[in-house]
């Protein structure tokens, strides 16, 4: 026998269910209730930088789009910094670089405004693309999926990149490359993420 | 400034896997290829922060927060409250905590849900709060019945309130659910059971807590929530730029 560590094991993850709108975007599910939901403006009045829209859909394993979705982004500024304490940087007042995220009950389609981030640092020293973090929860979801959405118009930085370099699959990098258009002036990215299938998006154990 | 330290790996063993085929929505919902493990960089480790300003003191109060001036929902009134900790039994001070249920009824306030037992006009079904400085939250609010769900032809949920917690960074976020000691629907339930051992399914489970009762008025449970830990000191593999 040995001693026993007195680490506490993690809260186990459960599905967020049908009607996670309820917790944390009432207003989706039918209702009013808070002063202010969270997430709903990700970079805030004052962010430097591109503003840019971000748009998709999540698809389940038959190709069909996941209505009951939702999507959280956490990202960095167009400097390349995060808005907390244990990034060395600073952001904008107001920047908070995060957004909750809904789908469409009838098409599946999200999106959301913020600005483009900055490349930021990696690890050694290193650098990373910019990037979008995604943590995705829905009914059916046991433990939230965390991905990431690179720029198409970064091709230069993405193919240094850490994060997509770890990719054996060079193919499978592209499924978190979200493609440019423009629309009234303003660049859109669309990023589809599939749950499934053959260019199944590369999820990540973070 | 001292490098941010990394996040214990997540115990992939220990949460459900994302394949559960007695929860019939997780096989069309599940990735199929294995994810790709990666350590933290600082988008992993920071995290959105809150504050007090983001929300309001009757946010955590379900038993008020969307009932008529000298109406309540009804229901079993309880306290639901505890501790948010992180694997090294620290507390996580400063942290939302989101909670949503059904009301009293089985019925959740979702445009989405057909159920045919009522509304409660008095009850709204969520709340928010931020952690104190030692961890700790409390909500009041009805317990949440039971209600059937298309899974099998006969399913039934347990009660239960879905809690969503953040931490300090990105990687620590959790939405789980916060079921009732002694329910007998536990054992038949293909999302309990999506959690593979006995003992982390038992980690869900509110206790009732006497002690915190308010006698006359409110019954009590407890549950305390773990959130990931993280290592105190770097050794090599620096984060830099921070």
């Amino acid at each position: 026998m040995v001693q026993s560590l007195d680490y506490l094991k993690e809260t186990p993850s459960q599905t967020a269910g049908p009607y996670v709108h309820i917790g944390l975007a009432p207003g989706a599910a039918g209702f009013d209730i808070y002063r202010e939901e969270l997430g709903r403006d990700i970079a805030g009045p004052n962010a430097k930088g591109t503003r840019i829209h971000v748009e998709g859909c999540v698809y389940d394993g038959m190709g069909a789009p996941i209505k009951d979705v939702l999507i959280e982004v956490w990202q960095a500024n167009s400097e390349g910094h995060y808005a907390h304490p244990e990034d060395g940087g600073g952001v904008e007042e107001g920047f908070r670089g995060w957004g909750r995220v809904i789908s469409d009950f009838d098409t599946g389609l999200w999106g959301f405004d913020t600005v483009k981030p900055g490349p930021l640092a990696g690890r050694n020293g290193g650098q990373q693309a910019p990037h979008l973090n995604f943590w995705i929860v829905a009914r059916g979801i046991n433990v939230g999926l965390n991905t990431r959405m690179y720029f198409e118009d970064e091709a230069e930085a993405n193919a240094k990149d850490q994060v997509l370099n770890l990719i054996e699959w060079e193919h499978r990098r592209a499924t978190l490359v979200a493609s440019k258009s423009e629309r009234d002036g303003q660049p859109v990215y669309r990023f589809d993420i599939r749950l499934q299938g053959d260019a199944e998006t590369v999820f990540f154990d973070v | 400034m001292r490098p941010p330290a990394e996040f214990y790996q997540r115990d992939r063993e220990w949460h459900p896997p994302a394949l559960t085929p007695d929860y019939k929505t997780s096989v069309a919902r599940s990735p199929q290829y294995s994810l790709i493990s990666l350590e933290n960089t600082v988008s992993e480790i920071t995290g959105p922060v809150f504050g007090h300003n983001d929300i309001d003191p009757i946010d955590n109060d379900l038993l008020s927060n969307y009932a008529k001036p000298g109406e309540g929902p009804i229901g079993e009134r309880i306290i639901l409250h505890g501790r948010v900790l992180d694997e090294n039994a620290r507390p996580v001070p400063n942290t939302l905590v989101e909670a949503w249920q059904a009301n009293a009824g089985g019925r959740y306030r979702h445009k989405k849900d057909t159920y045919f037992a009522p509304i409660d006009p008095n009850f709204g079904g969520c709340g928010r709060t931020v952690t104190d400085e030692n961890g700790y939250y409390v909500f009041r609010t009805v317990k949440p019945g039971a209600y059937p769900w298309r899974n099998w032809v006969n399913s039934w949920r347990p009660a239960h309130i879905h809690l969503s917690i953040f931490g300090s960074g990105f990687v620590q976020r959790l939405i789980t659910q916060c079921y009732f000691e002694g329910d007998p629907l536990l054992p038949h339930c293909p999302i309990v059971k999506s959690i593979p051992s006995q003992e982390a399914r038992d980690a869900l489970v509110a206790a009732l807590d006497l002690n915190a009762t308010i006698p006359l008025d409110t019954i009590a449970y407890k549950f305390d929530i773990v959130l990931r830990g993280r290592r105190s000191t770097l050794f090599e593999n620096r984060l830099e730029g921070n």
